[in-house]
């Protein structure tokens, strides 16, 4: 596996759109610090982009390369080596270089702006963190859709699909679902939806973070009032980590017994 | 070398390998044809183990290959499609192929043979059909393995990198190696292939030397015979396939 994520990691770390995808990361960050002074609006603000952008960006750059390898996985899977390394190993490589990318894009403008000394460095590191761990979950899904379908066209419809309900209709639902039923108690509802979504645990994680959880909604206040800041942001982090976890042993156990 | 027997594979509702049951010896160069989606792909996948059959056994070398994937160290195999990562060099893939397998490689001779040396820092997305043909001819031939698997050898190839791998072809199997080939260049087959496998609706319709079925079938040349061998199936009421070659 090792050396199939080697090659992958090698081959796109290299391509245009990796760059592109840093340069533009570059560009935003370095912006917003050089057009606001206080650190933690710029995470704010980062956040609020970084969340939409990073699982779509991560769900397309995987699909796409997990189409485009399809007659160069035939040639590895003619080689010496169980065919669920190269799943795995090509996941591996393409989620890494989209991390390693974001890594560079946000962290480089934040060194040099001095985030090193400030006491806006653990919001800068969770910010770090849940863009680290989408780009895994969201290359994580496309992978797998990627490797259940052998119809292009039905795989990138179903990726963005996914994208579109964990960004946008996730939360119209949650809010419905809230409005109908309000007469009721809906702490362990709310809790338990969220835990669901990998986007919304990923905007709990910063906002429990940045302390101001109340302040941003319902469910913000629930997660601090039930957990306490620290339990909440294990909890959080936990559910990501499944989130990455569930989805690659999918693709573990398919990869082991499709046919190409 | 390579024995299969009663070997099954649907996909879906699709019957693509009925009972099949075949022996591939050594010091050999066989040929499946068969008109398009008789099963010729998936049969030589099921081999590589790219394809898990629903019944049957394939043993490689007396050892049942289900499940393993070390045995595919023996086999080499070129693929129908040649597409590389586009942005790794010729140099760089065939290091990373080499990096794969345990088995010793020599692809200096084989690059002198296809004249690839001009490409060989070139990233393989800006090469053409050819020659990226070429290289996946390296990278199939360039280990010493007793198995050789080739699916569609000649295609996007120029007249004078044909004659080369036929030339190749023959030196390998002087060395006693299995060749088994697919093709729909019958002018090919017929220059190359020693035994001829015919699959026709996911059965084996014909099995024997290319002389045989030259002979069988009253015609001096494999087109020929092939060609008859298909218009009497097309008459026979229990085939109504269309089939084309």
């Amino acid at each position: 596996m090792n050396k199939i994520f080697k090659y992958s990691f090698f081959d796109l770390i290299r391509s245009r759109w990796t760059l592109v995808y840093l340069a533009f990361y570059l560009l935003l960050t370095f912006a917003l610090l050089t057009l606001t002074p206080d650190t933690s609006k710029v995470v704010i603000s980062l956040m609020n982009i970084i969340l939409l952008l990073v699982p779509l960006i991560a769900s397309m750059f995987s699909v796409i390369y997990s189409y485009n390898s399809r007659e160069f996985v035939e040639l590895l899977l003619a080689q010496p080596i169980p065919r669920r390394q190269i799943f795995l190993g090509q996941y591996l490589g393409v989620a890494s270089s989209l991390a390693l990318s974001y890594l560079l894009g946000i962290g480089i403008p934040f060194l040099v702006f001095g985030i090193l000394g400030s006491a806006q460095l653990g919001h800068f590191l969770t910010l770090l963190l849940v863009g680290l761990l989408l780009s895994f979950i969201f290359s994580a899904l496309a992978f797998l859709i990627a490797l259940k379908h052998d119809n292009k066209l039905k795989g990138f419809g179903l990726t963005i699909l996914v994208w579109l309900f964990f960004a946008v209709i996730y939360d119209g639902l949650f809010l419905v679902a809230m409005m109908w039923f309000r007469d009721y108690p809906l702490d362990n509802f709310a809790l338990g939806a969220s835990l669901l979504n990998p986007i919304d645990l990923s905007r709990m994680l910063i906002l429990l973070k940045l302390d101001i959880a109340a302040l941003l909604g319902y469910t913000g206040a629930v997660f601090q009032q039930f957990f306490g800041s620290s339990m909440g942001i294990l909890l959080s982090v936990g559910c990501l980590l499944l989130w990455i976890g569930v989805p690659v042993w999918r693709i573990y156990r398919i990869s082991g017994r499709r046919d190409f | 070398m390579i024995s299969i027997e009663h070997l099954s594979k649907s996909f879906g509702k699709n019957t693509v390998l009925r009972d099949v049951s075949l022996e591939l010896k050594a010091a050999n160069i066989s040929a499946i044809l068969g008109p398009n989606g008789s099963g010729k792909t998936t049969l030589i996948k099921s081999i590589l183990g790219m394809v898990i059959p629903d019944q049957g056994t394939i043993s490689v070398q007396g050892q049942p290959i289900r499940g393993k994937h070390k045995y595919r160290d023996q086999i080499d195999y070129l693929s129908q499609i040649a597409r590389f990562p586009e942005n790794l060099k010729v140099r760089e893939l065939l290091r990373m192929i080499q990096d794969l397998r345990t088995r010793k490689a020599y692809p200096d001779a084989l690059i002198a043979r296809f004249e690839l040396e001009p490409f060989m820092e070139t990233r393989l997305g800006h090469l053409s059909g050819g020659t990226r043909q070429k290289v996946n001819l390296v990278q199939a031939f360039m280990y010493d393995s007793p198995i050789i698997i080739l699916d569609e050898p000649t295609s996007g190839l120029d007249p004078v990198a044909t004659l080369r791998l036929k030339e190749l072809i023959l030196k390998e199997r002087e060395k006693g190696k299995l060749i088994l080939i697919t093709s729909h260049i019958m002018s090919f087959v017929e220059e190359m292939a020693e035994d001829i496998v015919f699959l026709l609706d996911g059965h084996i319709h014909f099995e024997g030397s290319c002389d045989e079925l030259k002979e069988k079938y009253h015609a001096s040349q494999l087109e020929t015979a092939i060609a008859r061998m298909m218009m009497r199936t097309e008459n026979n009421p229990h085939h109504e396939q269309n089939i084309q070659i």
